[in-house]
């Protein structure tokens, strides 16, 4: 038992290097993983889905192929969990949706596709929002999922399965996708880093849409080196999705401990105002002192159009969710209602009974927002805003390497606590949603705790196709602190 | 009180490309199998993304460029929304405000008065088609997948065209230069080009005013024929409602009816209560797309000539008559080329347009053949005509030849076969004076003779006929000419 104790509490990266040196065979670590899950996940809630005999046998194809001298994959044997929103053809996609409950598809997601390529092993599916719509995870049409820190607490959302197994030591490494903020804030409010790249550096390609021209996927750790690692194996192009940019993929592993000489941080002082938590703007102004420390020069930017980005993110983000979320309609598959008049009917009922409150709430706003009439009040005004937003941060990272910014106003919340104040919770991504706006890239770290035990992260802006200078920067504060050190203290 | 016919139509036109508009999903027509011709994205399945399909664009652009259309250098999709069992993802990828194509036309010529008339194009855009759903009684429908994702170029013409006539020469000429561009079959049976039209009139009313009718659409026409009585029966219809309501353009919405063929009457069709709320907007899954100058030059290289441009070219410099190119032209591109090249191999067009208007199109016709499919090749057919045109072969002789090599194996009709015969059946014109005058000699020497020789001496020349067959039959291949020429001389002398 204390040997599976150590096995979990390791790094993505010293799993992967001890697994590859034989130093410990992918069959241990997954059974320890499996039996964390076993032992913890009843309080957590953070999977849907696990596959205990599924999980071993790839961590068995993987150490048979180490002795027979094969290659292995840049993930080889580490166990991995993955959002229930991205397709795997050998399980259920439910977008933790009663209307996808049973969805098997007959394809698997670009990202999934790479994991197998890189011999990592899908140890579990894990609980989110309903398509991937909300902050804190109590959306789910299923369970609502903890946060290990505090089990009264949300681990945040939509992420906030794929958050809350990393942080419990249910996984080493997890994927998560991020919308207007849900690898970043999870990543927060459960003590880990989660990083959203650039749009276009991942193949949305089988991941179900929610908002197509903000959604991304994206890599959640421990260390910020796990998250490199990840990213590693699943950024680049890929034909099968238009928005892919076909940019290189440098090598992030190898730069990752050099720091970032003379680093330059912006920091925009609006967001330093009414609502941030005193423990959060301190952890924060700590984390400035510690760049200080290491010679980083801060300088203030002005982001004048950030202040319309929550407002401008909830007309688009359910615009473009009104339409994805059209083909659900009880005809070709998914919920279909089981009594029913005619036709309209037919949809009416089996989207009533099948989509959750939230969901419901965003198709009726993005509807409103782009019928006639109203499209050029709110849609297209918006997308006009969007790119003012786009352009503050050309601005800015014309004399900054990255923006430096609490990930959340506060802490994570108690579960209920916001439920009934939708607007509170919008609220909670008001730093995170210019990042999807922009398209820009952004990572969240472990940067602190507060009086109660709970973690607070750090966020680090970054231009275009700047992951590798956020892991760099990222890295640069952690080799500074143990934050990242810290485990949820869970029985 | 007197009216004009106000017509302006939507022609949708599949496009021919391997596989469907956004996905590497074949693309075929396949009535018996439903769903088969699907794929994830197709389908609309969760996670799937669609990928613009190249050709698709390229086709679409020469479509453009043919109507005389500007060429947008930048569009981009956008989602039109409606609920509907055959549309798998609740909305179809289309342009809305920049379209690919704009401001254009098509000249059409007025069949009587040989009249051109330059019709507008508003805009031509590039879709992907629905599904179908099929309603087969019994409570149940089905829905077959297999159209959606095909692309469609959507032509919209300005309501420029003032009769049924006018609008029935718009889709020919129209379906002419599609199928010229090699874009689509225009296959209407199975759909590969439908057309909804709008009608409305303007009456001339006796106090001098000029008032507009509301407009019609009459829905999914799929016969030329169809559109021109739907055209005829709206604008009567439409008078006798104007003479009994008044009812102007702008005071009631815009109505759409069907047309049943049987019955050659327009119908009203079920009424939308509110005026369809598409919600467009951008597709955020589809970068938009740019065209260089270079790529739109690339493309318009690749046109080739037009229908109506061949048509001027074949009674202008081939000088055939009006009603010839038509003919011609109307049997399509490969039947074309067919005659091109026989009209090119015999260098002379008049004669190269009869065979190939009467002999090698009726055979066509009884032998069910496509013109690709026809057993004698153009350059088999310009030889022979070629030795009409140079007096070595009679036009019997070439209709006999004609005839045995229709009969052979498409591989085996070649010149050299052709020779064959003409050698093995005595085919070829008798130069050699010396036989002939030898079978003149002895066909003048026979003795039951004697009564036409006399009736020729006597000034009746036209009874000369019979002894120029008993002439030819001892010496095959003689010219008919030639013989009764040296026959007439002969007696006369």
């Amino acid at each position: 038992m204390a040997q599976a104790d150590q096995i979990i509490a390791k790094s993505a990266d010293e799993l992967a290097r001890l697994i590859a040196d034989g130093g410990l065979s992918s069959t241990e670590v997954t059974t320890a993983f499996l039996d964390r899950i076993d032992a913890v996940d009843s309080q957590v809630e953070a999977f849907l889905h696990v596959d205990r005999e599924d999980a071993l046998k790839q961590a068995g194809e993987v150490d048979n192929k180490r002795s027979a001298g094969e290659a292995l994959g840049p993930l080889a044997g580490v166990p991995i969990a993955v959002k229930d929103v991205l397709c795997d053809e050998t399980k259920a996609c439910t977008c933790a949706s009663r209307m996808l409950e049973n969805f098997r598809p007959p394809y698997s997601s670009h990202v999934v596709n790479r994991l197998k390529a890189a011999d990592a092993v899908l140890i579990g599916r894990t609980n989110m929002d309903e398509f991937a719509m909300g902050s804190s995870t109590e959306n789910s049409g299923f369970q609502k999922t903890k946060n290990p820190w505090s089990l009264d607490s949300t681990p945040g959302g939509s992420s906030g399965g794929s958050a809350a197994a990393v942080a419990a030591s249910m996984a080493p490494l997890a994927l998560g996708t991020d919308t207007g903020g849900s690898i970043r804030q999870p990543a927060g409010f459960c003590g880990i880093v989660g990083l959203k790249p650039t749009y276009g550096r991942v193949s949305r390609y089988g991941l179900v849409a929610f908002a197509s021209s903000l959604d991304q996927v994206g890599p959640m750790s421990h260390d910020v080196s796990g998250s490199a690692r990840l990213l590693q194996a699943i950024a680049g192009h890929d034909p099968l999705d238009s928005t892919s940019l076909p940019e290189p993929v440098p090598d992030y592993l190898s730069t990752i401990d050099q720091p970032i000489d003379g680093l330059r941080i912006g920091i925009c002082r609006e967001h330093y105002g009414e609502g941030l938590s005193p423990e959060v703007d301190r952890a924060v102004q700590a984390a400035v002192d510690t760049y200080i420390e290491q010679g980083a020069e801060v300088v203030d930017v002005e982001l004048p159009h950030s202040k319309y980005s929550v407002a401008t993110y909830y007309i688009i983000a359910p615009s473009e969710a009104s339409s994805n979320l059209a083909r659900y309609d009880g005809i070709h598959y998914g919920y279909r209602a089981e009594k029913f008049d005619d036709m309209i009917d037919l949809y009416a009922r089996s989207r009533g009974e099948s989509f959750g409150a939230e969901v419901k709430r965003r198709i009726m706003l993005g509807t409103y927002a782009l019928s006639a009439g109203y499209s050029d009040q709110y849609y297209n005004k918006a997308l006009k805003v969007r790119r003012l937003i786009r352009r503050d941060f050309d601005d800015a990272f014309s004399k900054v390497d990255v923006i430096l910014s609490p990930v959340t106003p506060s802490p994570a919340f108690k579960i209920g606590e916001l439920a009934d104040d939708p607007l509170a919770m919008y609220l909670s991504d008001i730093y995170t949603i210019s990042a999807n706006l922009a398209g820009i890239p952004g990572i969240s770290i472990p940067a602190g705790q507060s009086e109660s035990g709970l973690p607070i992260g750090l966020q680090l802006l970054g231009p275009t196709f700047g992951e590798e200078t956020l892991f760099r920067a990222a890295r640069m504060f952690e080799q500074r602190t143990d934050w990242h050190k810290q485990r949820a203290a869970l029985a | 009180m007197n009216y004009t016919t106000v017509i302006g139509l939507e022609v949708h036109v599949q496009l021919q490309t391997k596989t469907k508009l956004f996905s590497g999903c074949i693309n075929r027509f396949n009535p018996d199998q439903p769903n088969t011709q699907t794929d994830p994205v197709t389908l609309g399945l969760p996670g799937t993304l669609p990928v613009m399909n190249r050709k698709a664009y390229e086709l679409a652009v020469k479509v453009g460029l043919a109507l005389n259309c500007n060429i947008a250098k930048f569009t981009k999709w956008d989602r039109k929304q409606y609920y509907y069992p055959d549309l798998p993802k609740a909305y179809q990828i289309s342009q809305y405000d920049l379209p690919l194509c704009a401001d254009g036309y098509l000249e059409i010529t007025d069949a009587e008065t040989g009249a051109h008339r330059k019709i507008g194009i508003i805009r031509a855009h590039l879709e992907e088609d629905a599904g179908k759903n099929l309603h087969e009684g019994g409570g149940d429908s089905k829905v077959d997948l297999n159209r959606a994702g095909t692309p469609l170029v959507e032509i919209v013409s300005q309501p420029d065209l003032r009769s049924a006539a006018e609008a029935k020469a718009y889709l020919e000429e129209l379906k002419l230069l599609m199928t010229y561009l090699g874009v689509s079959d225009c296959n209407m049976q199975e759909g590969s080009l439908r057309c909804d039209v709008n009608v409305n009139l303007h009456v001339h009313t006796d106090d001098g005013h000029k008032v507009a009718t509301p407009i019609v659409e009459v829905k999914n026409m799929n016969s030329f024929a169809g559109v021109e009585k739907a055209c005829e029966y709206e604008a009567e219809r439409q008078f006798e409602e104007f003479q009994e309501t008044g009812k102007k353009l702008g005071e009631v919405p815009k109505a759409t009816r069907g047309f049943d063929l049987d019955r050659g009457v327009t119908y009203k069709m079920r009424e939308k209560e509110e005026a369809a709320d598409y919600r467009y907007f951008p597709d955020p899954d589809l970068a938009p797309v740019t065209a260089s100058d270079e790529f739109v030059e690339s493309i318009r290289a690749t046109l080739g000539e037009f229908p109506a441009a061949k048509r001027a070219r074949y009674v202008e410099a081939l000088e055939l008559s009006d009603y010839d190119a038509r003919v011609i032209i109307g049997q399509g591109v490969e039947f074309a080329r067919y005659f091109e090249t026989v009209e090119e191999t015999c260098g002379d067009a008049k004669r190269a347009a009869n065979w190939c208007t009467q002999d090698v199109q009726r055979d066509l016709n009884d032998r069910k053949l496509t013109i690709d499919e026809f057993p004698i090749p153009a350059e088999v057919l310009g030889d022979i005509l070629k030795l009409i045109v140079d007096g070595k072969l009679t036009t019997k002789s070439a209709r006999d030849l004609y005839g045995d090599l229709l009969e052979l194996p498409r591989e085996k009709v070649t010149k050299a076969k052709a020779d064959e015969i003409i050698a093995e059946k005595g085919l070829e014109v008798v130069e050699d004076t010396g036989a002939l005058d030898a079978a003149i000699d002895n066909v003048l020497a026979e003795p039951k003779n004697a009564k036409t020789i006399s009736d020729v001496e006597g000034g009746k020349q036209q009874a000369v006929g019979p002894l120029i067959g008993q002439v030819m039959k001892q010496v095959k291949g003689a010219d008919p000419k030639t013989v009764r020429e040296m026959l007439l001389k002969k007696i006369l002398s």
